[in-house]
């Protein structure tokens, strides 16, 4: 009998406690599955952040670590300091990256540490219950902007690619989404590249993912994918902004 | 091996180093800049890292990664930076990631002054950040006793898988002093199968954590923790006392100020006022049985400190009540006298009401 499909090594046998519909899931895979192909799953270390994907790390079958909030690419950089030769990388949320830790982000992209970062955006903190994100859209509704996000009082939703694609440092910058089937296999090649980035020695690398969040949105599952498309994607542009490949 | 004449915060580094310390992840703040940037300089040849942070946070954060994998780590700050550590020195406690923090007090609160200062006591024998944690602490008074601490901060963090703090102050960190580096003690250390250096296939993952979100787990790890803790305070308190048994006062200080209050009692001793001294030298655990040796007849323990009055909480602990307490102290960079602290001494020996 042929194997035709299993469940990536990359991955415990833990269940996974994510809500029915998230697509944390399917992300988890992806990152597994590019572990497992590139041949680096024995070697990574992962860190886990605060957030949603705080149990990462027992999701992970490879070493990983569990970080503060926002702080998980200093954490990765005393990591990577120490192994060099290890592959790093860091699972983080928009909560976690584009509020509390962006300072973290932006120096650890500007001193091009050789890490890789895993940015889900569902635009909403998940874990906490619903509140605000820095990447809620305007308009949006939140339990903590419950009319929807005032721009006139919160600005505009932060674009962490676009920021974090200026810095010479972040060698791989990517927006990818999970919302279709033909948009999770580009979402996978771009965290391959993530990791072959690091592989390679060039820097950072971060692959932001488009993610949805059915129950803190107060969409089915299905509504939810179709409400990423619709809103999501026409601000937060998917596309390459920086290849290592092409920059030399 | 000969004695130098080195920095306080430039012997830090060199302790560091010769106790096999190669990672160092600090910010510069005033008086410590001088670890890092010795830091900066020595780290490289021994084939360590430095990295500059871009704040106290990444950088005790950067510590608590380097500590996951296994490696010996360390961080340096003043005052209101250690403040910043605090986050990242709770997460090490709790995912018990052994590593030496450095803290060359300065005055405070908020961002107080440059000058030296002992007004982080509370802060580092307490905990410091959140939950139910304690970190040991040495208290040097002397050049040659923060590079033996230093030293020593390394076995023990990994003797106990717990995060050491050295409390100096700027005085220590600034001042330059004649030191000899000795070969540092050979001890039995468990081996660091926690750490997270990759699975190479050849187990199943290592995961450093602080989360332990059912309750009952949680708990479970603080009474190990406390289990830790109370092993510590039974092996590791480390004081110096003279003069206790016929004591007419007896005079309790550390770092510093220890050193001001020595110059007190031979000014006494001349007046023939017989004074006897106690020093803590690790604040955390705190050496509270040797207050049971203070002659019972003593007429009270003078507490003197560079604070407003900290340490003064653990003496009145210590004493049970026995004997009176009074507090001599300078705070926010000034210095006290060994004048001040005679004529104080002088009153609790005539009786003072």
């Amino acid at each position: 009998m042929t194997i035709v499909y299993e469940k990536s090594k990359g991955l415990t046998d833990a269940q996974l406690h994510y809500c029915p519909g998230c697509t944390h899931g399917v992300i988890h895979k992806l990152v597994a599955e590019v572990l497992v192909e590139l041949n680096i799953l024995d070697d990574a270390i992962g860190v886990a952040p605060v957030g949603c994907s705080v149990l990462a790390y027992d999701y992970f079958s490879c070493d990983m670590q569990e970080a503060s909030h926002g702080r998980a690419p200093a954490v990765a950089t005393g990591i990577k300091r120490v192994l060099p030769e290890n592959i790093v990388f860091t699972y983080q949320g928009d909560g976690d990256l584009a509020s509390i830790g962006t300072a973290e982000i932006v120096h650890a992209a500007h001193r091009a540490e050789k890490i890789t970062t895993i940015f889900v955006n569902n635009g909403i903190y998940g874990m906490t219950g619903g509140q605000m994100a820095p990447t809620t859209l305007v308009g949006q509704k939140a339990t903590t902007a419950p009319l929807g996000r005032d721009e006139a009082l919160c600005g505009k939703p932060i674009k962490i690619s676009e920021m974090l694609a200026t810095i010479d440092g972040a060698r791989f910058v990517e927006r990818v989404a999970v919302n279709t089937p033909a948009n999770i296999r580009k979402a996978k090649k771009a965290i391959k590249k993530a990791f072959e980035c690091q592989i390679k020695g060039e820097g950072f690398a971060i692959v932001e993912v488009l993610s949805t969040c059915p129950t803190n949105w107060g969409k089915t599952p299905v509504n939810a994918l179709k409400w990423l498309e619709e809103n999501m994607i026409p601000y937060y542009p998917l596309q390459n902004f920086r290849n290592f490949e092409e920059v030399k | 091996m000969a004695k130098v004449l080195m920095k306080g915060n430039e012997a830090v580094g060199a302790a560091a180093i010769k106790a096999g310390c190669k990672y160092f992840f600090g910010y510069p703040i005033t008086p410590q800049s001088e670890l890092p940037e010795y830091m900066s300089l020595e780290l490289p040849k021994v084939g360590g890292v430095f990295l500059q942070a871009e704040s106290e946070l990444a950088a005790i954060n950067m510590v608590y990664g380097a500590a996951g994998t296994g490696a010996r780590v360390m961080t340096g700050s003043s005052s209101p930076g250690i403040s910043l550590k605090q986050e990242g020195i709770t997460y090490c406690a709790g995912a018990e990631l052994p590593c030496v923090i450095v803290n060359m007090m300065r005055g405070g609160p908020g961002l107080g002054s440059i000058q030296p200062s002992q007004s982080d006591y509370f802060q580092a024998t307490r905990g410091g950040g959140n939950g139910d944690y304690r970190t040991i602490v040495y208290a040097p008074s002397s050049i040659q006793e923060t590079v033996d601490y230093v030293m020593e901060a390394f076995d023990k963090a990994d003797l106990y898988r717990t995060p050491v703090l050295i409390l100096a102050d700027g005085m220590i960190g600034q001042m330059m002093e004649a030191v000899e580096f000795k070969e540092p003690k050979k001890i039995d250390l468990p081996e660091k199968d926690w750490s997270t250096t990759g699975t190479k296939g050849k187990r199943t993952h290592n995961i450093v954590n602080s989360l332990y979100l059912d309750s009952e787990l949680l708990e479970k790890h603080n009474l190990k923790l406390e289990e830790k803790y109370k092993l510590i305070e039974e092996k590791e308190v480390i004081y110096e006392s003279f003069g206790l048994e016929d004591a007419d006062v007896v005079c309790v200080a550390y770092g510093t100020t220890s050193r001001i209050v020595k110059n007190a009692i031979k000014l006494s001793e001349e007046k023939g006022i017989k004074v006897g001294l106690i020093r803590p030298i690790t604040l955390w655990p705190y050496p509270y049985e040797i207050f049971k040796k203070i002659n019972p007849n003593a007429k009270g323990v003078l507490t003197v400190e560079m604070s407003t009055g900290q340490m003064i909480d653990d003496v009145k602990i210590a004493v049970e009540g026995k004997f009176p307490v009074y507090f001599n102290g300078r705070t926010g960079g000034m210095i006290p006298t060994p004048a001040s602290i005679l004529t104080d001494i002088e009153k609790i020996a005539g009786g003072i009401k």
